[in-house]
């Protein structure tokens, strides 16, 4: 079972200090099957996969990188949307965890011939996969495939709705810096109406006592975002007070034509990140973006290459650790993984 | 034996209604006349002989049959004002056979289809092919609305006139609104000349495009894009404009918001000619039914919040609501099992229409003849049908149901073909035992 809606109706999670409830002894704290969303995890879940993936982040900066425990496993990247950096990432996790690592994309295969996901799902579940990861331009659609398989699934993105391991990489990346996600003050501006990044980082931002804000022009938050925990803001400046973190998110410039915004120069006029507004932050602010980066859109060339202050490139080096660390927890939790010969 | 008259064999022959029969010992529904008394009905032939506490004084007449009802209650048959049939055109979905069976396994014993069949029904041809093969079958008596224009297109008017010649009964461009104000403007005063009705589906387009549920928090964290209830209020408050300035007759099908319900009202109290249904889903379930991207609990209207389900209540309640409709949308697998927004809307209703609108009796929200109103004399009445009446020399429609037997909703126990049921294993008090239609029992739940 993975993180259901049904969370909607439980009520905050109590006070919990995430240093204090480290997994120790018992290396898998997170028992699900799949990694669907972040939304109905609690903080031990996270802070489980955050420690478990600190310890990949030393071992990938070695010359030898490769450890033998996914050995017999199969992964397959399935990616029904267009992505370099994230079937990457998942591409390194796995061949540096031994496993065998198949990419499928969507302009190559039979969907375009109108074979629906659920019989794609039934054609690679017959191939036994261990772990499929999945991204789909359809919200829920993550969900549904992994319905009809018997193999772990992770989540690579889901429409508008969940991205959970760049989260989790987002987390892990503000928790090395800073030390802690309780107590912080975090900004996350730009297209909150169709990013899954910003609905995932809400989820875990929250569910480990970091205060959020978003900051957006009206078009483009969604109906009672304010419902999800987050303070909402339309003025940068205002938004970015204070903060410990300020997130940018990739606006998609083909949303003009939809009139969410009127032009690319009025939206990095009033929402793109430039070291005027960075000022109202805290001084140690760390700014952070998914990528790929609009550079002049949704932020300006100077701050994403400020070193000081930019993490954008070490947010890339942690997500590989956090989906070593993905796909270690889900083999593991795999009915026959004491079989496999490690 | 050629295909086509083995096909044709295969249509049922129409039983004969039993000359003589006697329902008795049941508890006599009747809301067009308030009677709610022990009693019975005797029928002779297609039609209604006799009602009351004694049908026959004198004994009863020679070669009657005698059904006892054990003392359920006994009823007119259902009308349900809006349902898709698919048929011509989408058999594989649904067919006037098989909505024949579901609906007369509801209780139901009158329908009327909508128009958005392949082809449309904007021909006097279309009409009368619905009209016959319904008839042929014998099951659930089927009224087609016709287009309001031609194609669904929302451009050129239909020919009303000659359609409602023909035989449908009123007018409505079906899933779609009429969404050009000067068209609705047209029609509403074009189908005013000879008396008709025009129902319209009230969403307005370009605010609900792309849409996949209710606009709001559930909507949000499930990262779907929303229709925004202002999409229903629009159009509802638009075409209640237009319904003055024209004076023509304007219904509203399966109102699902708070604010548009208040303004039919608003609109009846000034004295405005209007009427408007609802359809189950809409007040005994709530956006959350969604849950994981349940696409069976994708409908339009989509399903709204919990206080908008409870104005709808409201409406019932208060009368500004004039008829419950089970809005029967089938869809098979191929459209449901997919990605939420890239699924078919809809879900189908006519066998649990009659048991989910009890649940208002059970709640003790509404009287049990009331709602029976909603489902028969008050629908028959807005559109002029002969149905929804226990009197002598009406037809012979009875539906006997228990309202008290608690039954699971199964798809595998659906009559229905498509199984897109929004009310999926969803236990239920009410079930319908017998239903009879022009004195013939087409359903028994025991055989």
């Amino acid at each position: 079972m993975g993180p259901r809606v049904s969370t909607l109706l439980r009520p905050p999670a109590p006070a919990y200090s995430p240093r204090a409830m480290t997994d120790g002894d018992n290396p898998y704290s997170y028992r699900h099957r799949h990694l669907l969303g972040i939304e109905g995890l609690h903080p031990p879940e996270i802070t489980a996969l955050l420690d478990r993936s600190e310890r990949y982040v030393e071992q990938n900066r070695q010359a030898d990188k490769k450890k033998s425990l996914l050995r017999g496993r199969t992964i397959i990247n399935l990616f029904f949307e267009a992505s370099t950096r994230t079937r990457t990432s998942f591409e390194l996790a796995g061949k540096r965890l031994g496993g065998d690592v198949i990419n499928m994309s969507v302009s190559t295969s039979s969907v375009r011939k109108g074979e629906t996901l659920i019989d794609t799902a039934a054609v690679l579940n017959a191939m036994h996969p261990d772990v499929l990861v999945v991204r789909h331009p359809e919200s829920g659609a993550v969900k549904l495939l992994s319905e009809k398989v018997n193999c772990a699934v992770i989540n690579g993105g889901d429409g508008s709705h969940e991205h959970p391991t760049q989260a989790l990489l987002d987390a892990l990346t503000i928790r090395r810096r800073k030390g802690r996600l309780d107590g912080l003050r975090v900004a996350i501006c730009g297209d909150i109406l169709h990013s899954r990044v910003a609905r995932s980082n809400i989820h875990l931002l929250n569910t480990m006592g970091a205060s959020v804000r978003v900051v957006a022009p009206r078009t483009l938050l969604p109906a009672e975002v304010e419902r999800l925990g987050v303070e909402v803001f339309h003025d940068m400046a205002a938004g970015l007070e204070g903060c410990d973190i300020v997130m940018m998110l990739r606006l998609q410039v083909e949303r003009m034509q939809s009139n969410f915004f009127p032009s690319i120069r009025e939206y990095f006029h009033f929402f793109g990140l430039n070291y005027d507004k960075l000022e109202r932050a805290h001084p140690d602010a760390l700014i952070m973006h998914p990528g790929p980066m609009n550079r002049g859109v949704e932020i300006d060339s100077l701050v994403a290459d400020d070193y000081g202050r930019s993490v954008i490139r070490e947010q890339v080096e942690m997500g590989v650790a956090v989906r070593m660390a993905c796909l270690e927890t889900l083999s593991a939790n795999l009915a026959d993984a004491g079989r496999v010969n490690l | 034996m050629s295909a086509i008259s083995a096909k044709r064999a295969l249509w049922p022959k129409l039983g004969e209604a039993p000359a003589r029969a006697a329902y008795v010992n049941a508890r006599l529904l009747d809301p067009a006349s308030g009677l709610d008394a022990p009693g019975g009905v005797l029928t002779e032939g297609e039609f209604i002989a006799a009602v009351g506490a004694e049908v026959a004084p004198g004994g009863l007449p020679e070669g009657c049959e005698i059904v006892n009802c054990g003392g359920h209650c006994l009823c007119p048959g259902l009308v349900d004002i809006r349902v898709q049939l698919r048929e011509p055109g989408e058999e594989h979905k649904g067919t006037l056979a098989s909505g024949g069976r579901a609906a007369t396994a509801g209780g139901i014993t009158s329908m009327v289809c909508l128009p958005n069949t392949k082809p449309v029904i904007d021909d006097m041809s279309v009409v009368e092919f619905v009209a016959r093969r319904a008839r042929l079958l014998g099951l659930a008596k089927v009224y087609p609305y016709a287009a309001v224009t031609k194609g669904l297109e929302g451009r050129e008017l239909a020919e009303m006139g000659m359609l409602a010649e023909a035989g449908a009964v009123a007018f409505t461009d079906g899933v779609r609104a009429v969404a050009d104000a000067r068209v609705m403007r047209q029609a509403l005063q074009y189908a005013a000349t000879f008396g008709l009705t025009i129902v319209q589906h009230p969403e307005e387009p370009s605010l609900a495009r792309g849409g996949d549920m209710n606009a709001g928090e559930m909507a949000t964290r499930l990262g779907l894009s929303g229709i925004p209830r202002e999409a229903e209020i629009i159009m509802v408050e638009r075409d209640l404009r237009l319904a003055e300035l024209t004076g023509g007759q304007l219904h509203f099908a399966h109102l699902s918001t708070a604010t548009a319900i208040d303004a039919v009202r608003r609109a009846k109290a000034r004295g405005l000619g209007v009427t408007c249904d609802t359809a189950p889903p809409y007040f005994a379930l709530n956006e959350n039914a969604i849950g994981d991207y349940r696409t069976f609990a994708k409908l339009s209207p989509p399903l709204r919040a919990e206080e908008d389900r409870l104005a709808v209540i409201d409406g019932l309640i208060d009368g500004t609501i004039d008829a419950i409709a089970s809005d029967h949308a089938p869809e098979d697998e191929d459209a449901k099992r997919l990605p939420f927004a890239q699924a078919s809307f809809g879900g189908i209703g006519l066998e649990t229409l009659l048991a989910v609108a009890l649940e208002l009796h059970h709640n003790g929200r509404m009287a049990l003849i009331d709602i029976l109103r909603l489902l028969t004399s008050g629908p028959a009445d807005l559109l002029d049908l002969p149905a929804g009446r226990l009197a002598p020399g009406s037809r012979a429609d009875l539906t006997l149901f228990d309202p008290e037997r608690a039954w699971v909703v199964r798809e595998n126990e659906l009559h229905s073909k498509s199984k897109n049921t929004p009310f999926d294993y969803k236990p239920l008090q009410g079930r319908v035992l017998l239903t009879v239609v022009d004195g013939r029992r087409v359903f028994s739940l025991d055989a």
